[in-house]
């Protein structure tokens, strides 16, 4: 699907890319991880044929700078840093259709199960949007065509934990046809999500692996969290999290999106020591024993 | 050719919502509409005086103006994107780098165009209505010697937002440019040909590289025919085209210089880093 070729990138005497050579199969889901300047960006662009590079990438068997819209047009891209752009949403997800031929009302579609309705900011300039919103159009124009190839750059990053499991679920129902590419800082906001993990340092593949492909995308997670007493500011971070609570405030449940178990126990480790209990369960499939905390 | 269209459209909708283009459309509607405040308080004593005068002022107001406007509003078009970080989305998706970047020459040029004209066809309806008479080859050599202009201006603002990778530097350059031509008008060269160091067919072969001067000249041989206020100048001219001749030059000249640094702006744009 996706071939890199010696693919070294200068930008003056700074060598951002240094011989990369990858090859992704169609269905992989590969995570892109890295430090700051570890050349993840520079890699993305040069897959999109924005940037000129030495040695060759090729897509489906077609360089992406020469066959743009050839290639363009089986690629759903989701950047990390939304574009200042002015023009209303209404516009821009039209203009987006009308380019990839895809239906508005599709992308429309995506975004409301996302959690917005497109109708409610259709008129509003793109760049007034909080920064969600943003990243809910950008994801709803991305899959909402049948694009082989989904580039996305800490896709995830600005969602509520609601939209965040959507997002996985709308994932999973592309993952068997389609290839994903996923640029992050960090390999735990996006471990769950891929099946191989590629890192680049100084522009080199430093790590190739692929892992075990054990987390349903789709899947849900039954949480139970007791704790030794009430504190507003994790009982706020769970409601967060659409976590109900009993009546004393002391035990809390709520589902987890499988993918996104890791970000959960991130943000409960900020307050291991309120917690006296934590247990998961799968709801769907085969039942995993429960783990306790 | 749908990709070139839609992007056309794009800058066009961005434009009109620019307040570049309110301020823009205001500045030429409302110099037709001093023109004609002054040419009705005129006519008071000596009755309306006629449609040509208003439109040879109105042509020599834009030529001092529309190259500096279509200049520093067009230099932002693609340096201003790039800038901004809107290319590495925009770009991301199915859309020829060709049908992007002549797209936006395509919209730019109907937004810069279109209020111009629309001033200057504006006073024709006025006139037609009052019953006054229209100097219909007059109005038709304006109008094309308008769009002469403003496809030159944005073809060499293109190249400049090609090449410039910056807003600020953009601008720079595009004010030095207008500031050369600007000064290339008259003062250097009559300064040159003063102190005798190039012959004078030279200087006035340099003057008609400018395109400024070109309009200028052009301007000036529709109530001037034998370009008596350019003195001596004149008789290389029109020894050299003809009064026709040079009508016609001064159309396809700028033109042709509008076309190929749009060009070469193409050539920068394509063969670049994108973002």
């Amino acid at each position: 699907m996706i071939r890199f070729e010696n693919v070294s990138k200068t930008f003056k005497r700074n060598r951002v890319l240094d011989g990369i050579g990858l090859d992704i199969g169609l269905g992989e889901r590969v995570a892109l991880i890295g430090s700051n300047g570890a050349g993840k960006t520079t890699l993305i662009r040069c897959l999109l044929g924005e940037y000129t590079h030495e040695g060759e990438v090729a897509v489906e068997g077609l360089a992406p700078r020469t066959e743009r819209t050839r290639v363009l047009a089986a690629v759903g891209f989701v950047p990390q840093l939304p574009p200042p752009l002015k023009m209303p949403v209404g516009q821009l997800i039209g203009f987006a259709a009308a380019l990839c031929n895809s239906d508005e009302k599709r992308i429309a579609a995506l975004a409301l199960r996302l959690g917005l309705d497109v109708e409610k900011v259709r008129q509003q300039p793109f760049v007034k949007l909080s920064g969600g919103q943003k990243q809910k159009i950008l994801i709803a124009i991305a899959l909402g065509r049948d694009a082989r190839l989904l580039i996305m750059d800490e896709p995830a990053a600005n969602l509520d934990p609601e939209a965040r499991k959507i997002f996985f679920e709308l994932l999973a129902e592309r993952q068997h046809d389609t290839t994903m590419l996923i640029s992050s800082h960090r390999l735990n906001e996006v471990a769950s999500l891929v099946n191989r993990v590629v890192e680049l340092d100084m522009g080199k593949v430093v790590l190739d692996d692929r892992v075990a492909d054990d987390v349903s995308l789709s899947g849900l997670l039954d949480c139970r969290i007791r704790v030794k007493r009430s504190e507003p500011a994790f009982a706020k971070a769970l409601a967060a999290w659409d976590f109900r609570s009993s009546a004393d405030g002391l035990e809390w449940t709520g589902e987890v999106a499988g993918p996104d178990r890791l970000r959960f126990l991130g943000m409960t480790s900020r307050y291991v020591a309120l917690i006296a209990d934590l247990s998961f369960s799968e709801t769907e499939k085969v039942s995993l024993p429960e783990t306790a905390a | 050719m749908k990709e070139l269209w839609l992007t056309a459209k794009l800058d066009i909708v961005e434009s009109l919502r620019a307040r570049w283009f309110a301020i823009y459309s205001l500045v030429f509607g409302g110099l037709v509409a001093l023109l004609f405040v002054f040419g009705l308080t005129e006519s008071r004593v000596l009755g309306f005086i006629g449609l040509s005068r208003l439109l040879v002022t109105y042509i020599q107001l834009c030529m001092a103006i529309l190259p500096i406007f279509v200049l520093i509003t067009t230099v932002r078009s693609v340096a201003g994107d790039r800038e901004a970080g809107v290319f590495e989305y925009l770009l991301s998706l199915p859309v020829g780098l060709g049908a992007w970047f002549w797209g936006k020459i395509v919209g730019r040029y109907l937004v810069i165009f279109l209020p111009v004209f629309a001033a200057m066809a504006g006073a024709v309806l006025w006139a037609l209505v009052r019953g006054i008479e229209v100097p219909w080859g007059m109005f038709g050599y304006y109008t094309a010697l308008l769009a002469a202009m403003g496809w030159c201006f944005l073809g060499i603002g293109m190249l400049i937002s090609a090449l410039a990778r910056s807003t600020d530097v953009a601008q720079g350059m595009a004010f030095m440019v207008w500031l050369t031509l600007l000064l290339f008008l008259d003062l250097i060269l009559l300064g040159v040909m003063i102190q005798g160091q190039v012959a004078p067919e030279v200087a006035v072969g340099i003057a008609l590289a400018n395109p400024l001067q070109v309009f200028r000249t052009a301007a000036l041989a529709l109530f001037d025919p034998q370009l008596i206020v350019l003195g001596p100048s004149a008789f290389v001219i029109l020894d050299s085209f003809g009064a026709t001749g040079y009508k016609i030059f001064a159309l396809l000249y700028p033109t042709a210089v509008g076309a190929l640094c749009a060009g070469a702006g193409y050539w920068f744009f394509r063969r670049g880093d994108l973002p």
